[in-house]
């Protein structure tokens, strides 16, 4: 694995160019699997990468965008809209991810667990 | 005192006697029913589709646990053999007395058989009953040639459904034109024509005389004029006659051709005894449709009720008669007559018009003073049945001049149509359920604004559905003046319908969506408008899907070039053109799929499918099937799927043209291309269809003398058979059609809208179709197919592309910052290849796996 971890927890899982802007990828951090987005500007958020409703690791691969106030993405599986910055499931209360802490570094893309 | 009323038959008009009473409650009533089929009642006006795949079932009348709620005793496979007046009892053919208060006659009528030596051979059927259509499958299994004798409206549709079956059909019509009784000489002459497009063989004025063993085939029929036809089944279908023999054996008076004589409640000359339905005649006529029998059920449920509930009812409703306009429900063929279409009544006078090529034929019959119309006949293109029929009903109007409700509309000029409007409340919209147009305005107004919630709420449109488009246009009409603002906005960050946004993506020639939405959008963007974005950039441009600007529009399966399964893995679809595909081909996909352990299948549109690819594998798996010489087959996008072919002329002895070849080049013309939805194609190389053709966006079938073009049909969740656009074509004039249908298409669709919505949304369907592509009448052919010719110069295998650029091949790894698989995906074994594990199999499997402890 050569993900880095500091010793405040933050671990830079990859260099903001290797995102391609409005897209996803999918960042494995001490064995669990992390969708981390860039967004217009720069944004960047991560969540679980394990869409709760089919129990496919597939959240990284989802279309982002906004609805409403919210910047959300689209399970590819069945479209349920996952709130990025609170991990909240529009369509079904019962089903929410994990909402991970993001921040960059220079070029680099660093997350940590524990509530944003 | 309880009332025991006995209702022998439960066909359409008898059972829906019952829902009536069961809907009233009349009080202290006992009902017991005498059906001499096997089964209750089931739809017999949609008994044909019973060879398209209807099952009983689903044709079945009965609403689960009707009779049981409604406490009615139903007693099946019963024949009720004799009435007993003076005693009030029915005799059943079991030998059973059944003592009746009241009794409704509600025997239906049976077809007729012409009484002519040997038409009661083994092999001579009817067409009436589900029975009926069990012995037609079975004789039809064992026969190749089949002959219906009788033109009329049942004729033709079983001939229909016998030629659907396979079989090389004849029709025998004893007068000199087909449906004789609705349409005119001119419009039974397009009929012909229609019909024999439909590969059905026709014989008019032929008088059968003997039915004796054939030469060949089973039969041979011997016809007046020393003519002969061999065959190995006949069916009757020259009409019906009114069961009426309860009545005849009871003396309750039974007409002279027949049917039970009723009044206006549907009495006998017996106050006890009714006769609703095909078996009765009222005013001397017999009425062989449905819905004057469903009328008369409500006439005698209101009357028993009043007579239950002894009350006064001043208002009984009472049968009044019934239209007898009728509309042919045979797929691909419209013929409608209404009202008085051959212009019998005195000082008429008629317009025509007619059009060889496209084969249509319309008429109107007017009266004297040009004002009112009495009647109409429309073959070929029966689209304003409808409100012809409203018009004649209502005794609107004309407008000025009356030749323009049945001349084409040119250059894009509406045609005057019918302004629902001008219907007044009363008017009935549909007449299987008796629903005005008062009750569909009420209901709106109550908040069914959906037609399914019109539907549901007014029973209007659920029985034949001819009323439908006219319900919807009711439907439309008062939303709109209710100001309920029919919304087409394409999502919240674009005001914009797809249409519209194509039509500015086209005129301002953009390229990428940040322009789009920063010309005419906000917000970011979501899942709705991207795709949709994506595509019409694609239809009009075709450059790479994923090349940056565009990679982040992609759904999910377009961003990956393959289809995402449930578990996160995907599937691989290599074109295979036509289905075609060499031994070296399916051993290198044997090859390929072995090594990387993929689940192989035969998919439905003709190719193989390889499931339980991990993203990470896509471009090693695509590097190898490119080498063999596959590209991409497109199953990911809204684009053109696969063009069926069956064997056709090469190696096929009925095969007239070469299909294959024709369904490859289309293929190939057309791979890669765009669309609102995904489009799929077939070629047939004869009528026989083996390739199903007319189940497709775009269905070609070879004839004699070239392709006949078949267009927006699809399978799926509504079924639907192609129309046929144009025939005979040569392969140039094919590829032209099918340009300029499909960019026509494109440009005006909505999203996610096969082309058979599309169609039904289309003002002035197949005919303003048939105006845009092939007389080109809005001056946009040209264009269209430069538009089409520019996405085809711009093909270029995507996945070719994309396992060549390594910043898009760096994208195909699960995790960013491992070299890792997604352990989340797992397999388990069946039937000799892999499965996805089910979540019990992943947890079980995962339990054995020690726990990473994460230490801050
Ligand atoms: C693989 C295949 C089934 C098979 O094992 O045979 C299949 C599989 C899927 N079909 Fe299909 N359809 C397949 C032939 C068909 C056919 C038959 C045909 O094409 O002749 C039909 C009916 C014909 C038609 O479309 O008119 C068909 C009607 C649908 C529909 C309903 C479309 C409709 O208009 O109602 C959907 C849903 C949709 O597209 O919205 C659908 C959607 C799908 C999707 C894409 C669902 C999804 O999003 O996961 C399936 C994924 C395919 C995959 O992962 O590769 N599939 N599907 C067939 C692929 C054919 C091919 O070679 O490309
Ligand atoms: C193929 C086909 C297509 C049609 N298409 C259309 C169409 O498009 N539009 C339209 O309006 N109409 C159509 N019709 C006609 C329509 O089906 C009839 O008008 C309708 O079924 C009449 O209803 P009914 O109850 O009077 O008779 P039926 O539905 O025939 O019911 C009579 C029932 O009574 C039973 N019965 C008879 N005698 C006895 C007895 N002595 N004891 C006990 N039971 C008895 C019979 O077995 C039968 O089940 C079509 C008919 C057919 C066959
Ligand atoms: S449709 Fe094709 S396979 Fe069928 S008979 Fe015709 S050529 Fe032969
Ligand atoms: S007219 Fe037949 S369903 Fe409405």
């Amino acid at each position: 694995m050569n993900s880095n971890a500091t010793t405040d927890g933050w671990t830079c899982v990859c260099r903001i160019g290797e995102i391609v802007p409005d897209t996803g990828v999918c960042a494995l951090v001490a064995g669990e699997q992390v969708a981390v987005f860039r967004l217009a500007g720069d944004t960047l958020h991560a969540v679980d990468n394990i869409d709760p409703e089919s129990g496919a690791a597939v959240l990284s691969r989802g279309l982002v965008g906004s609805l409403g106030e919210r910047v959300v993405v689209a399970s590819p599986i069945h479209k349920q809209h996952y709130d990025l910055r609170t991990g909240e499931c529009l369509e079904d209360a019962a089903l929410h991810v994990h909402a991970w802490q993001i921040r960059r570094d220079g070029e680099h893309v660093l997350i940590r667990r524990g509530e944003r | 005192m309880t009332t025991r009323l006995v209702v022998v038959g439960n066909g359409m008009v008898g059972h829906r006697l019952l829902e009536e009473l069961a809907t009233l409650q009349p009080p202290d009533l006992e009902i017991t029913v005498l059906g001499e089929e096997t089964r209750p009642a089931y739809d017999r006006v949609h008994l044909s589709e019973f060879f398209s795949g209807k099952t009983a079932a689903e044709l079945s009348l009965v609403a689960p646990g009707f009779f049981e709620q409604a406490g009615i005793r139903l007693r099946l496979a019963t024949c009720a053999t004799g009435i007993d007046r003076a005693r009030k009892r029915v005799t059943t053919a079991d030998g059973n007395e059944l003592p009746y208060d009241k009794l409704v006659i509600a025997t239906g009528s049976s077809p007729f058989v012409p009484s002519i030596p040997g038409s009661d051979r083994a092999g001579c059927l009817t067409y009436r009953t589900l029975d009926d259509l069990d012995a037609l499958s079975e004789w039809g299994g064992r026969s190749k040639h089949g002959v219906v004798v009788g033109g009329g409206l049942l004729g033709l549709e079983c001939a229909k459904a016998l030629r659907d079956t396979g079989l090389e059909t004849h029709v025998v019509e004893f007068a000199a034109r087909l449906m004789a009784v609705q349409v005119d000489d001119s419009g039974g002459q397009m009929l012909r024509k229609a019909i024999e497009d439909l590969g059905l063989v026709v014989h008019t004025g032929r008088n059968t005389q003997r039915i004796v063993d054939g030469a060949a085939r089973r039969h041979r029929m011997e016809f007046a004029d020393g003519s002969h036809l061999e065959t190995d089944l006949i069916v009757f279908s020259a009409g019906i006659r009114p069961r009426d023999e309860l009545a005849r054996q009871s003396e309750l008076g039974v007409g002279q051709r027949g049917g039970i004589m009723v009044d206006n409640f549907c009495r006998t000359r017996d106050r006890d005894v009714y006769a609703i339905g095909e078996c009765a005649q009222w005013g001397g006529k017999v009425f062989g449709l449905v819905a004057p029998g469903y009328d008369m059920a409500r006439v005698v449920a209101k009357h028993i009720y009043a007579l239950q509930a002894r009350r006064p009812a001043p208002d009984l409703p009472e049968f009044a008669g019934a239209d007898m306009s009728t509309k042919l429900k045979l797929m691909g063929v419209d013929v409608a007559s209404i009202g008085d279409a051959h212009g019998a009544t005195p000082g008429s006078f008629s317009y025509q018009f007619s059009d060889g090529r496209r084969q249509v034929y319309k008429k109107l019959v007017v009266s004297e003073d040009g004002k009112r119309l009495l009647g109409s006949v429309l073959v070929g293109d029966a689209a304003d049945y409808g409100s012809l029929l409203q018009m004649m009903l209502n005794g609107m109007e004309l407008p000025e001049s009356p030749e323009t409700l049945i001349l084409p509309s040119g250059e894009g000029k509406p045609k005057p149509g019918l302004a629902v409007d001008a219907l007044p409340a009363s008017a009935q919209v549909c007449s299987c359920n008796n629903v005005s147009k008062g009750q569909l305005c009420e209901a709106v107004a109550a908040g069914a604004t959906s037609l399914d919630a019109l539907k549901q709420a007014t029973r209007a449109g659920t029985s034949c559905g001819g009323c439908v488009p006219l319900v919807t246009q009711i439907m439309k009409a008062e939303l709109a003046r209710a100001g309920v603002a029919v919304n087409n906005h394409l999502c919240e960050h674009f005001a914009y319908s797809r249409q519209e946004l194509y039509h500015l993506v086209r005129v301002e020639r953009i390229r990428r969506f940040d322009e789009l939405l920063a010309r005419h959008g906000h917000g970011l963007g979501c899942d709705i408008c991207k795709p949709v974005v994506a595509s019409i950039l694609a239809s009009c441009w075709n450059e790479f899907v994923l090349q940056q600007e565009h990679a982040s529009l992609q759904d999910s399966n377009d961003y990956f070039l393959a289809n995402i399964q449930k578990d996160g893995s995907y599937s691989v679809v290599p074109r295979m053109a036509g289905g075609e595909v060499t031994p070296d081909g399916l051993i290198a996909i044997g090859q390929i799929a072995r090594k990387y352990g993929l689940y192989t299948k035969l998919t439905g549109g003709q190719r193989v499918d390889m499931f339980g690819a991990r993203l990470e594998q896509l471009p090693l798996v695509w590097e190898e099937l490119i080498a063999a010489g596959f590209e991409s087959g497109h199953a990911y996008g809204k684009s053109v799927r696969t063009v069926k072919s069956c064997v056709g002329s090469t190696w096929c002895r009925y095969g007239v043209q070469d299909s294959v070849r024709q369904a490859i080049d289309l293929e190939h013309r057309y791979k890669g291309l765009r669309s609102p939805h995904k489009l799929k194609f077939a070629v047939s190389g004869c009528t026989r269809e083996c390739a199903e053709a007319q189940s497709k966006d775009v269905g070609v079938i070879a004839t004699e003398k070239g392709w006949n073009l078949y267009v927006c049909g699809n399978g799926g969740m509504k079924p639907r058979h192609a129309e046929l656009l144009a025939g005979d074509l040569d392969t140039a004039t094919l590829v032209r059609y099918v340009d300029r249908f499909l960019m026509f298409y494109i440009r005006t669709a909505d999203r996610l809208q096969r082309t058979s919505v599309w169609r039904d949304n289309l003002e002035g369907g197949m005919d303003y179709l048939r105006a845009v592509v092939i007389d080109d009448t809005l001056g946009i052919a040209a264009e269209l197919e430069a538009e089409m010719k520019r996405v085809i110069d711009n093909y270029a295998c995507e996945w070719k592309k994309a396992v060549s650029d390594p910043q898009v091949r760096r994208r195909f790894r699960h995790f960013v910052n491992s070299e890792a698989a997604d352990d989340n995906v797992a397999f388990v074994p069946e039937r000799g290849q892999l499965r996805p594990a089910t979540r019990e199999e992943k947890r079980s499997r995962l339990e054995r796996i020690p726990v990473v402890v994460e230490t801050e």
